[in-house]
Formats: C-alpha cells, structure tokens, sequence
C-alpha cells in the first residue's frame, strides 16, 4: 500500500510540475499583460506596478518566484507581511498563489478561499445526484430488462449523454424557475439554491451511471455464482442486494474518477449560468483578462483536486475487490 | 415409497434455431439412503435434469413439465415460488460442477455459509458462523475457523469443492443433487471427495442423484445406474449389472470405449462413431439409430420405449427395439415403442 | 452395416469433407456488422436519420432559406408561425440581375466556390423567394431556421475535421506503442497517463486565447484563421482515448494466437500488419469514432458558449444555446429560440450516440454468429 501511494505522489509532482510550466509559460506568451484592458496609465506607475509584481523580471525567475518554496523578492512580500523584513519562504510550495492581477486587493489565496467551498458543495450535490438517479435507474433497468420501463430508462439515459449541460440547464429553467416557480433563478444560498444547478451539472453523470450500473448488474447476474445463490434457497432481492449489486457496482466505482473530473469541467458552465459565485466562474475570468496568477492558481488546485479524488477513488477500488492483491498493485 | 419420485419430466427451451427438447419424458425414483448415478455424453440433458428438479430453469427460454415430482409425498410441481424457496438448499441441495465460478468472490465463505443457515434455521450470525466452522471440519477442511474468513480465491480448486459441498449439506437434506461435482478435479481429490460423500450417505441416509459422464465414478460409488442420450432415458438398472452386462447399444459403446489396463497394449482405442445429435433436429426414430451398428428401418421409424429386460425383480430397462426382438418376444409392434 | 473404425478413413471420406467445407462460406466482419446493424431497428434509423441530415446540411445554400446573418431589429424575436415567405419575390432571377459575390458575402460571410455555386443553383430554382420566419426570430431579429441550418454545417465540419485530427495522431501513437511494445511502449503510455490527469479544458482554453492574440501573425504567415487552430487544438484534446483503445486493440492482436499461427505458416510482416492488425483495429476504430463525434460536437458548443469558440458573423450551434440562454428572463419566455436550437442538437447527438452503440454491438466479434 506505501509503495502504491509513493508512487502515485511521484507522478503526482512529475503531472503538477508540468502543469505548472505549461500555464505559466503559455500565459506569459500570451500578448497582454495584465494591466493592458486598464486606463491609460502614467509610465512611471506602470513602471511601478510591473516591479512590484515583477513583471521586468526574466521569465525563468518570475516562475521560480511563483513555485516558490524560496522567495526570490528581496524586499519580501510586503503586502503579504505587511511591510517589514523578508520573508524566505514563499510560492506556490509553501502555499501561496500570489496576488490577483486583478483583485488588487485579494490575494489567489483569498479568492480561492471563498471560492472553492461553493465550487466544492456544488460538485457534491452534482455527484450526489448522479450516484442516486444513476443506480436506482440502473437497477430498475437491470431487474425489469426488456420492458417499457427499461426501455423508456434507457431512452432518457441516451438524451442525458446526448444533450449538453447547458440546454438541459435552459430547459429546466424555462420549466422549474418560470413555468413551475419551484426554484430560485439564480444565486446561492440554501438547499434550494443548490439542487437544480446540481441536478443540470450532475445529469449527464448519471446517465453514464445507468448505463454502467445495468450492464454491470446485468453481467454479475448471468455468473454462476448467482445460480448457487437461488439454490441456496434466498430471496431473490437478497441475491440481487448482497449477491450481484457487490460486484456489479465495481465499474460504476472505478468511473468516479472521470466522473469527478468532468463534474469540474461542467461546473464552469453551470456556475455562469446560476450566477454561481464559485471557483469555475473566476477562471473563465481569469483567463479573459490574463488575471496569471488567479489562473494558475485554479488550474493547480483543480489538477490537485482530480489526481486525489483519482487516487482515492483507485484505492477505494482494489479494496473494494478483495480479488485484488495491493502488494501487486 | 421412494423419497424423490419423478414422472415425466419435460424441460425444453425456445432458442433461435427451433424448440430444443434438453429432457424429454424423463422418470426415476430415489430411495433413501440410495446412489443414483445419472451418466451422459456432454448435452445428454442430465444437468437440465437436477436444475429442474430444483426448479431452476430459467422460465423465459425454458419450460418445465412434469406429470410429477414428488418429494417425500409432497408435490412440488404445484407448489408456490416461496414454498419452492423454503425447500431449496434445506429439503434438497445442488452441488454445481465448477467450484471456480459457483461461490461469490466478493463475500467471505463465512458469509456464504452463515446465510443459508440465517435463512433456513433462523439461526443468528453467531450461532451460524459456529454450525458452519463445524460444518467445514465435517468435509474434511483443516482450520476451518480461518477458512470462513477467506474469499473464495484464496482456497484451491479441492478446496472450493469441499466448501460448496459443506454449503449443500448444511441443512441436512433429504435428497442430494450432485451435479459432476468431482469432474473439475484431480484424481486423488476425487476419491477424498466421494469418500465424503459416501460417509455422510451412511451417517444420516441422504439420497444422491450422481450426475456424471464418468464411468469410474459411477463404478465406485453408485447403486443404480441410469443411462441419458439426446435427453432421453435409455437404460436403467443396478450398477454392477449395468457395467457388467449393458443391455443397450450405447451403453455397450460407452463401457467398450472406457481404456483398459488389462489387454493388449498396442490395442487400439474403440468409440462411438458419429457425433450426438442437434437437440434442435433430433433424428426420427430412436434417437441413437444414426450411430448404432444394429439399427434397422424400425429403428428410423418409430421411438423405443423403457421396457423391463429380465425379471422384474432386478428393475433392469432399456429402450431398444432390437433387443425386445433379440429376446425372442412378441412383435416389437405390439411390445412397445411409439409412432 | 459393417462397423467401421474411426482411423479407416479413406480417400473418399476426405474429399467429401473438402467438398463440405468448400460450401460452408464464412462471412467476414464487416458483413456480418453491416447484417447485424441493419436488423437493429434503432441504430438502422439513426444512421437512415444521419445521412440524410448530413446532405441536407451540405446543401444547405441551396435551400431557400433568410439570410441567417441580417439582422431586423423590428422583427426582434418574432413568434414563430407558419406562412409561405415572401412570395412577392417568386419568379426568376434573370441573369444580369443575378447578385454578385459581394453581395452574397454580405448576407452570410466569405464562402468557399461550391456554396456560391449552390447559391446561384438555389437563386435559379426558387428566384428570391425565401422562407418565413418558421422558427421565430432571435434577439437581434435574425432567422431561427436558417442559423440552424448553417449552424449545423459548421459544428458538423468542425466535430468531422476535430475528430479527423484526433484520429490521426490518436491511431499512429497507438499502433507505434503497441507495435514496439517494452520500455518504448511503457514511456508512451506513461505519458497519456499524465495527459489524461491534466484538466484539459484550462489549457484548451488559455490555448484559445493565446491563439485570438496572436490571430493576425498566424493568419498572414501560416493561412491559419482560428477556425482551423481550433480543430487541431480539439483534435489534440481528445487523441487520448483513441490512442489508449488502438494501443490495446495491437498489443491484444499481436500476442494473439492467430497471428502466431500466421507467422507459423509463414506470412511477412508486412502481410501480417495489413492484412490480419489493420482490419481488426479498424472495428474498434470506427467504434470509437462515432462515439468521439458527439463528445467533440459537445465541446465545441461548450466552447462557444463561453465565447471561446466559432465567432461571429459565422454560426454553429454552440453559439446558438447561448444566445438562447441569454434570451431566457422572467418576464416573457422566448421559447423558440431555446427549443429548436436544442431539438436539433440533440436529435443529431442522440442519433449519433445511438447508432454509435449500434455499431459497438454489430461489430463486436465475441457476439458473431450468436443469432
């Protein structure tokens, strides 16, 4: 198990490192700077403002700056300390983003901090809605196969990978928010904010879940080990429960994991359109209006975000399976 | 009265290629304390057989019918779904073929154990998982207390084997159904196997349906024999008269081509030629009369019934024409033997 | 009938077994696929569906339809209803009075020879005459109908062109890391791993705007307007899969027993890869497309729908939800301009998705010969 963890964090640093250079170095290509969309500004205060983010620096410098875990800048990070001595530390290994281009007056960390708890209770009740809509229907499917109702199931799980997010999401609107009034159209509060946004984010997921879920069922149904059961003498609903679910379900698990990543994908549309204030939301921005640091930082954090669900979602997977040997792994 | 009494019992299926008859009007009994060795070719019918029995076959392909199935007096053909459940694993187990495949791998043995007896004895999970470490010594498995607490893939194929058989007696039964239960097996693991078997049959008077298509493991263990072809029964009879003396040209075949230790060595092999038929384009007539040396255009025509050769005493049967006629009786028209 | 002994085979028997085996003619993959997909009611009618609706789509100019580019303020989201256009203008065009390019261009944007062509063919057939506003009309007071005609010919050019891409560089690595196989193979496939864990949407998207800067230095010196780049960049989003699915389609073939035994009865290995890899990695390829189509298809409405995508004054149905999602407020639901948008977008992606599943059954070689 250490040895499986250890080198899933080795590829881990080798991906974020990756990552990092590739925005970083993409971002800077990119012609505007970060102050371009602003008024015209005297030369000296733009002189000043490029220093003080360090904009004049040479390129390799700014990105060892920005990964930290050593602060390069020898006045410190006033804004940070508030004004006095150096600090040695700092970047992105030590946990700081840095301050947003754009948000004079946050910081990344700010941002993110007010953020990602929005982004992340929004994913939640998207997965939530998923794994419920996903396996009853999958279920019902499964048990009653051949008939209407698996036919109809089927049907609506095809149109849920079929359509995008965002028609669904217009489609419900016009039918829960104006026709129906059950939800509210926009913003984010209480439960009631979140289950339709939820809901549109976490659809297509939930249709993949259906699928697999039947087909898994299914598979685990016509094993011999079903046939033992029933001579066992148990109750049918016991040998699909305890019998066929067990195995069954081992695809639905290992999908979770490009699951979470296209609920976080998603997400960047379904926040613009509730007007959710989440991490999504600000990196459309960011990107737009070359925000560097306020970018990176969310690309970094969702790349942390995916690889340690992905990892969780690995290992909850071979223990799941007690066939699979961890050692081996 | 026999323990388990059958009487024409039919299964066939709906397949893409036409009705497929598996079994077709089969009938036997079973006495207590009895072992009665069911042998065939591969697709004979004889696992239908014991799943029907059960009432296991898949109802929208397949279709049971029998005039009846008795089991100590009870008739099970018209019993409801759950009464069938109650009796199943309780009054009558199955013992499948393939130990690798007939156990869930994601459950402990111990847990597939302690349900059957939570099921039928409403024992509690403590009371259970006892009785079935208890079990587990019974069949000969050392530490059983581990055992429960392994998965199936842990255990090695004779293993398995003495598991699902610890499974089925679990409650005692009445009747054993044993579904080639040695064939995935090595030879040593066979002979501990049908030691078993044979231990608990004297212990406590099970009664075994043997299904197999080996004939060493019905010579060692069998008191009556009855022979399937194409899904019909051909030859029944008492095991050592059986294999001594085979009434019925298939029967003579099978024993004729079992490999020998005594004879010649650098004797060639014999067997049966041709190849059994398509359950789905049976041939008319006798079933067996494409491959059979002594068949006729009787044979073609018409289908031989069960008659009783010898005396009565001794229960033997075949469905032959030629040798109701070989033995001198009356015209085989007036004998027997359906259009 | 004397009895004979299974080794006494004579030379009779054995040309009767060759004569048998002669008749018994085995259908090949694709026959069998195409049987099988044809007695699939569903995948049948989605691929009847498709094929139609992709000539339509191409021959989109020459429908007479509005101009999916003028905008009429005064008839700003207009009802839709039913009525036979401007008739006034039904007579032909003689030939002088014929429009010019400029004037073509005006009314859509600059298009390729065939279309103008198709456009002129369409001006001789039904002379100025053009459709009502059968579908309403969007907030600018351009026509529903017509923007989802030429709307469709782009996002289907741009899902075929995105998926033509990942094909291409998805096959080759693939069939490179299958074929070479050890280390090779372990260091390619290790990097699709870190691909696949990097969210691919952050960089497509700095991408694009990293490309919308640079626009008029690619344009000039490379002829490559966005539309293109934005192709190769789907393209290089989505070879993963592809090239994962190959990789294990070659490394499953080459172990297999029957290329084993064709190398036994001495094939070459140029033999061996085109006439036994190649045709079993096809099926799997096809597979795969017609399930990567929808998914590009999806992506490129995502992007529009951000504003990174197609721009206007041209068209696609990306561009074409978020103008409907814009168009949704309390007050009056515009409903016409979400619903057929997304009517059309769905039935093609369903039908899509459909037949794809279709295929994946007809195809599959372990379920041949079952019925």
């Amino acid at each position: 198990m250490t040895r499986f963890l250890l080198r899933r964090l080795l590829w881990f640093g080798i991906t974020l490192g990756i990552v990092m250079a590739l925005s970083f170095f993409l971002m800077h290509a990119v012609k505007g700077g970060p102050f371009d969309g602003e008024r015209q500004l005297e030369p000296a205060i733009e002189r000043n403002l490029e220093a003080r983010y360090h904009l004049d620096w040479p390129m390799w410098k700014q990105f060892l700056h920005y990964v930290g875990p050593l602060n390069l800048d020898q006045q410190g990070a006033a804004w940070l300390t508030g004004g006095d001595g150096s600090r040695t530390f700092g970047g992105v290994l030590s946990g700081d983003f840095g301050p947003s281009f754009r948000y004079r007056d946050f910081s990344v960390n700010d941002i993110l901090a007010e953020s990602l708890p929005i982004s992340a209770l929004l994913g939640f009740v998207a997965m939530m809605w998923a794994l419920a809509l996903g396996i009853s229907t999958g279920i019902a499917s499964a048990l009653w196969r051949g008939s209407k109702i698996d036919l109809a199931l089927r049907l609506a799980a095809t149109c849920g990978i079929a359509l995008p997010n965002f028609v669904i999401a217009s489609f419900l609107i016009i039918l829960f928010v104006f026709l129906l009034p059950l939800f509210p159209v926009a913003g984010w509060g209480n439960l009631s904010h979140m289950l339709l946004p939820g809901f549109c984010l976490g659809l297509v997921f939930a249709a993949y879940i259906s699928r697999l879920t039947r087909t898994g069922l299914l598979e685990a149904l016509s094993q011999n080990h079903i046939r033992s059961a029933h001579a066992k003498g148990l109750a049918p609903r016991t040998v699909v429960m305890r019998h066929a679910l067990k195995g069954g379900l081992l695809p639905v698990i290992s999908y979770l994991g490009p699951a979470t990543a296209g609920i976080l994908t998603g997400s960047l549309v379904i926040e613009r359109i509730f007007y959710i204030p989440g991490t999504g939301s600000h990196f459309v921005n960011s990107a737009l209006n070359r925000d560097y640091t306020l970018a990176m930082g969310v690309t970094i954090v969702y790349t942390v975000l995916v690889y340690t669900l992905n990892t969780i979602v690995d290992l909850a997977y071979t223990l799941l399976d007690p066939r699979i040997d961890l050692e081996e792994v | 009265m026999a323990l388990l009494e059958v009487r024409d019992l039919s299964v066939q299926f709906q397949t893409a290629h036409g009705i497929v008859r598996a079994v077709d009007r089969v009938s036997f009994e079973l006495e207590e304390g009895q072992t009665l060795a069911l042998v065939g070719e591969s697709g004979s019918g004889k696992s239908v057989t014991s799943l029907a029995l059960m009432g296991l076959v898949p109802s929208p392909p397949g279709s049971v019918s029998a005039a009846a199935i008795r089991l100590d007096g009870r008739e099970l053909t018209t019993l409801p779904e759950a009464e069938l459940r109650r009796l199943r694993g309780n009054e009558i187990s199955l013992i499948f073929q393939d130990p690798m495949t007939s156990l869930n791998p994601m459950l402990t043995i111990g847990r597939q154990l302690s349900e059957v007896l939570e099921v039928h004895r409403g024992m509690t999970r403590r009371e259970a998982r006892r009785a079935s470490a208890q079990a587990l010594g019974e069949v000969g498995l050392a530490e059983p207390e581990r055992t429960l607490e392994c998965h199936p893939h842990q255990l090695s194929g004779g293993m398995r084997q003495r598991v699902l058989i610890a499974m089925a007696l679990l409650c005692d039964p009445k009747v054993l159904l044993a579904d080639e239960p040695t064939t995935a097996l090595d030879v040593t693991v066979q002979a501990q196997i049908l030691e078993l078997l044979r231990e608990r049959q004297e212990r406590c008077g099970t009664a075994i349906l043997f299904v197999t298509h080996d004939l060493g493991v019905v010579a060692s263990c069998a008191d009556r024999v009855q022979v399937m072809y194409a899904g019909r029964l051909i030859e029944s009879g008492p095991c050592e008269q059986i294999l001594a003396q085979p009434s019925h040209p298939y029967t003579q075949g099978l024993l004729r081509s079992v490999p020998r230790l005594t004879g010649d060595p650098g004797q060639r092999l014999e067997g049966i030629l041709g190849a059994p038929p398509d359950l789905a384009a049976l041939p008319t007539g006798c079933a067996f009369h494409p491959r059979c040396d002594l068949a006729d255009a009787l044979c073609a025509e018409q289908v031989p019934e069960l008659e009783v050769q010898g005396d009565a005493a001794n229960a033997r049967r075949a469905a032959c024409f030629r040798l109701v006629r070989d033995q001198g009786d009356a015209d085989p028209r007036e004998a027997g033997g359906t259009p | 009938m004397a009895r004979r002994q299974p080794w006494e085979i004579g030379l009779e028997d054995s040309d009767r077994l060759l004569a048998e085996a002669r008749n018994q003619r085995g259908t090949s993959l694709w026959a069998d696929g195409w049987r099988r997909l044809r007695m699939d009611r569903p995948a049948f009618v989605a691929l009847i569906f498709l094929m139609l609706f992709a000539l339509g789509s191409w021959l989109t100019p020459l429908w007479p339809l509005r101009s999916p580019v003028r905008s009429d303020l005064d008839r700003a989201l207009a009802m839709p209803h039913l009525d036979l256009g401007d008739s006034q203008y039904l007579m032909r065009v003689p030939v002088e009075q014929r429009p010019t390019t400029a004037q073509i261009e005006s009314s859509y944007w600059e298009l390729n020879t065939i279309d103008r062509g198709l456009i002129r063919a369409r001006l001789a057939l039904f002379g100025r005459w053009q459709t009502g506003h059968w579908m309403g009309t969007d907030h600018l007071g351009r026509d529903i109908l017509a923007r989802i005609a030429w709307g469709s010919r782009t996002s289907i050019l741009v899902a075929l062109a995105a998926t033509a891409c990942s094909l291409f560089i998805g096959v080759l690595y693939g069939a490179f890391a299958g074929l070479m196989g050890g280390r090779i193979d372990n260091a390619m496939m290790r990097l699709v791993d870190i691909l696949y864990s990097i969210p691919f949407i952050f960089l497509v998207i700095f991408l694009i705007t990293l490309i919308g800067d640079h626009r008029t230095l690619l344009e000039e010196r490379f002829g490559l307007d966005r539309e293109r780049v934005f192709f190769v960049i789907i393209g290089a989003v989505y070879w993963l899969t592809m090239a994962r699915v190959v990789r294990g389609q070659v490394l499953s073939l080459k172990n297999s027993e029957f290329i084993q035994a064709a190398r036994v009865l001495g094939a070459s290995t140029t033999r061996i890869l085109f006439a036994h890899i190649v045709p079993n990695v096809v099926s799997v390829v096809v597979i795969y497309l017609t399930l990567t189509i929808p998914a590009v298809m999806l992506f490129e409405a995502f992007l529009s729908y951000l504003g990174l995508g197609i721009e206007p004054p041209k068209v696609s149905w990306g561009l074409l939800a978020s103008d409907g999602i814009a168009a949704i407020n309390p007050l009056r639901i515009f409903w016409w301009v979400v619903v057929f948008p997304a009517a059309a977008m769905g039935s093609t992606l369903l039908a899509l998705n459909i037949l794809g599943d279709g295929l994946r059954d007809a195809l599959d070689p372990k379920l041949r010969g079952g019925r």
